[in-house]
Formats: structure tokens, C-alpha cells, sequence
């Protein structure tokens, strides 16, 4: 609960330049980790995530998307800005 | 009741190094509402104390007695001072000063010089060495801290905390030792310094965050700004910072409100771990990036002020989150008069030299 209510708190801005406003710690993200905290602050599971990049970027058929959204939430999580036991839903939503 | 805005305020800690009083940034928020039209003496204990020579801040400026020469000669000085440009309010921002201050409220008070401090019983409650006893009652974490008696207590002290620890000194100073030669060295160093008792505090590897607060004397609290320091000195100083909103700091400063009824200003220092929040200190006194609360739109010097000139002051919640702080060096040109003036007469009176056009 308290994962999302953070999530949701992060300033992002359009250059992908991310403020906590818990920690005061700042980040630079790119384009494709900026979709993926937009579709996890709108509360999205990890087919719903996968989709978006697919949508929003050129994705090789060798790419295993799977892998990458679970390892930017191991970052998230890192960074603190996920809790450590978070899971993500495999639910399209 | 005299208008603050209007009042004649003294405050102490204009020593702006690289390791700043508080002085300067208290001085800087009060002037930050421009409304405030009074006059700030500064009470310095050194000529060279860098606010006295920043004119566009500081009207007029006395040398006070250190605290070592007693109280005597602190009441003494600031009667003379008081007859000289009748003190509204004064706002101490040391450590080693606050006893005498706090002794005198009654005396000052009576002059017509209001102040916002803590009791006695306030102040030792906070030291470091009863850290424990404050977590206790204020059901917060507080790391495991030990008063050494002696230097040899370093040599079995790893038995109860482990190292790395943390050599600490009442009012100032902390080093983190990684073994028995580095305590040693450090002990004798802060003894040297600043004097006994010494304590020992276990190393927790976490991040600090610091709050600064100003509690109403009843258990509430008037407002607080939480700040990330984003940049150190290699004193491990703050030089940068940043206006955060993590709930539990604000939860953790209201417990130490509640148990001790705090009142006035001070700095909670919370360390995160990955265990939770810990209280490493209490400092009794505005921290020196005061300014940024007023930056961030709650202005606490400004706060205390008209507490101490018995206003009544509404309790703060809202600030602005993401307001940095970065600290600048500057070098000052002073007029040698302005230093002779301190040095020989002891005084500064800059306002009244001040020749209209």
C-alpha cells in the first residue's frame, strides 16, 4: 500500500528527471523506465507494463520483456522506492 | 504587545565557518518576511565572527563573556547592552551557551527581553547521555550509547557495541572509530576539545536525515521541516540539502514533543537503516540551514520570535517539498573601522554611524 502511495508521489518531469519527496533522493531515467513508472503509478500488473513498452517502443522478438520489467522493479525496489516484498501482479490491469 | 516585526532581536552564533552557527541563518529567515522592519543585534564572542562584518544583515553587534566566565558576567554584559538598544527578544542558537540563557529567561524577562527555550530539565533530558531514557519515554529508537568513564572502557567497550563506534562529546564532536587505536585517539581528542563526559554510540550504516522543529512548550508542535543533507563538508557537514516529506520524521519529532514537551527550537538527527528510524541527537538550538524552513514557506525563526514576544503562533503543517539549500563561501570586504570598533570599545553600533542622505 505504502509502495504505491510513493509511487504515486514521485515528481517525474518530462525529461525523465524523478524527485522522492520521502527521501529527497533524485534520479534520471530514460524513456522506456519513465513508461514503466507511469504504468506502474497507474497501478498496472506486469502484462499490462510489457504491453506498453511493446506499444511504445521497437521491441526485438528476442527480447524478453518479461526479464527486464521484473529487473527495473528489482531496482525500484534498490532504490527504495518499491517495498522489498512488493510483488507484481501478472493480471493485464 | 510590541509588534515583532518591529522589534529590536539578538542573536547569537555569527561564527558563519565552515562549520556555521546557526546565527546567520536565523538572522536571514527573519529578515526573509519583508515585513519586518526592526533591528538585529548580533552578540558575538569573537571579533572575526564572520556575521558581524555582513552589514546588509547584522545593525549592531556586542562581544558577550563566554559561557566559562559564568552567568554573572552574562547578565551583567546584556544589562548594559539592553540600556544601550533595549532588546526586544533574543534568540541564543549555541549548545554551550543555552544553560546561562535559559538561567537568565527570569531575570531577562523582567527586563522586557522575551526568549523561547526549554527548561532546564528539558535540556538535560536531550543530552546525549540520556539519550537511552529520552527513547524510552518517547517510545523511539535510540542507538546503544555508553558513558565511558575512563579511557580504558574502550578496550572492553566492543564487548557490548562492536565496532565500528562512535566516539562522541557532550555538545560536540563525533568520529567513527573501526578499532581501539582510532577510539583511543579519538576520545583524547574530543577531551581535549570539548571536555568530559565522553560516550560511546554503536555505527549504524544507515542515512541520516535531520528535522528542524519548534516544539509549543506543551507537547505540541508548532511546525517542522524535515531536510536529506545532499552534500558534506569532510567535517561530514551539511553544505547542501533538500526539503523532504518522509512521514515517520515527522512522527518521530511529534513522540519527542509529546515526552518532553519541548519548547523552542532544536534539530532531531534521525539515522534510517535498514532496521527503521533511530534518534542519534537532539541538538537543543535552531540547526544552521534554519533558513530553509523559511524557504520553504515555514518560517520557524520567524516562529520563535513571536512566541518569545508572547504571540500566540498557529501550529505550522504545510511547507513546500524539493526546496534545496546549497551553501556558498564568500569572501567579505569590511571596513577596519568596524573591526576596531569591536576590538577596543567591544561594540559595534553601525546604524547609529549610519549617515542618512
Amino acid at each position: 500500500m505504502e509502495s504505491v502511495q510513493r509511487l504515486n508521489e514521485l515528481a517525474i518531469s518530462d525529461a525523465g528527471f524523478v524527485f522522492d519527496p520521502w527521501s529527497g533522493a533524485t534520479f534520471n531515467v530514460n524513456p522506456t523506465a519513465k513508461l514503466l513508472l507511469d504504468g506502474l503509478k497507474a497501478g498496472e500488473g506486469r502484462v499490462a507494463l510489457m504491453a506498453r513498452v511493446r506499444n511504445g517502443f521497437e521491441v526485438s522478438a528476442l527480447t524478453d520483456l518479461r526479464r527486464d520489467v521484473d529487473e527495473f522493479i528489482g531496482l525500484l525496489k534498490e532504490f527504495g522506492l518499491l517495498d522489498r516484498d512488493f510483488a507484481l501482479s501478472d493480471a493485464h490491469g | 504587545m510590541a509588534d515583532p516585526r518591529l522589534a529590536t532581536v539578538a542573536v547569537t552564533g555569527l561564527n558563519a565557518t565552515d562549520n556555521p552557527g546557526p546565527g546567520m541563518g536565523v538572522i536571514r529567515a527573519l529578515r526573509h518576511n519583508p515585513e519586518f522592519k526592526g533591528k538585529i543585534v548580533g552578540l558575538v564572542y569573537d571579533t572575526l565572527e564572520p556575521g558581524i562584518y555582513a552589514t546588509q544583515w547584522v545593525d549592531e553587534v556586542y562581544l558577550i563573556p563566554y559561557p566559562s566566565e559564568g552567568i554573572d558576567a552574562l547578565s551583567a554584559r546584556l544589562h548594559y547592552i539592553n540600556e544601550q538598544v533595549g532588546i526586544d527578544a533574543i534568540i541564543p542558537t549555541l549548545d554551550s551557551e543555552l544553560p546561562a540563557f535559559i538561567a537568565l529567561e527570569p531575570l531577562l524577562k523582567g527586563w522586557g527581553i522575551g526568549m523561547f527555550l526549554p527548561s532546564q530539565a528539558q535540556f538535560q533530558l536531550r543530552s546525549k547521555a540520556r539519550l537511552i531514557e529520552l527513547g524510552k519515554q518517547a517510545d523511539i529508537d535510540v542507538p546503544p550509547t555508553q558513558i565511558l568513564q575512563d579511557v580504558k572502557d574502550l578496550y572492553t567497550i566492543h564487548e557490548t557495541l562492536g565496532w565500528p563506534l562512535v566516539i562522541k562529546g557532550m555538545l560536540y564532536g563525533a568520529t567513527i572509530c573501526r578499532n581501539v587505536d582510532e577510539a583511543v585517539a579519538a576520545y583524547h581528542k574530543v577531551a581535549a576539545q570539548w571536555g568530559y563526559p565522553i560516550l560511546a554510540q554503536r555505527f549504524l550504516k544507515g542515512e541520516e536525515f535531520d528535522v528542524v522543529a519548534v516544539g509549543d512548550g506543551q507537547g505540541g508542535l508548532i511546525g517542522a521541516v524535515p531536510m536529506r543533507k545532499t552534500f558534506l563538508t569532510d567535517k561530514g557537514k551539511g553544505w547542501a540539502g533538500i526539503s523532504i516529506r518522509d512521514p515517520a520524521l515527522l512522527r518521530i519529532t511529534e513522540r519527542f514533543m509529546q515526552a518532553t514537551k519541548w519548547r523552542g527550537p532544536c534539530e532531531v538527527e534521525i539515522l534510517k537503516s535498514t532496521e527503521g528510524y533511530h534518534l542519534i541527537e537532539v541538538n537543543p538550538r535552531f540547526p544552521a540551514w534554519c533558513y530553509l524552513s523559511a524557504g520553504a514557506g515555514m518560517n520557524l525563526p520567524e516562529a520563535v520570535l513571536e512566541l518569545s514576544m508572547g504571540h500566540e503562533v498557529t501550529p505550522k503543517t504545510e511547507f513546500v517539498v524539493g526546496r534545496m539549500f546549497v551553501r556558498i563561501s564568500l569572501d567579505q570586504i569590511a571596513d577596519i573601522e568596524d573591526f576596531q570598533a569591536l576590538t577596543t570599545r567591544g561594540e559595534l553600533r553601525r546604524a547609529q554611524d549610519k549617515v542618512e542622505p
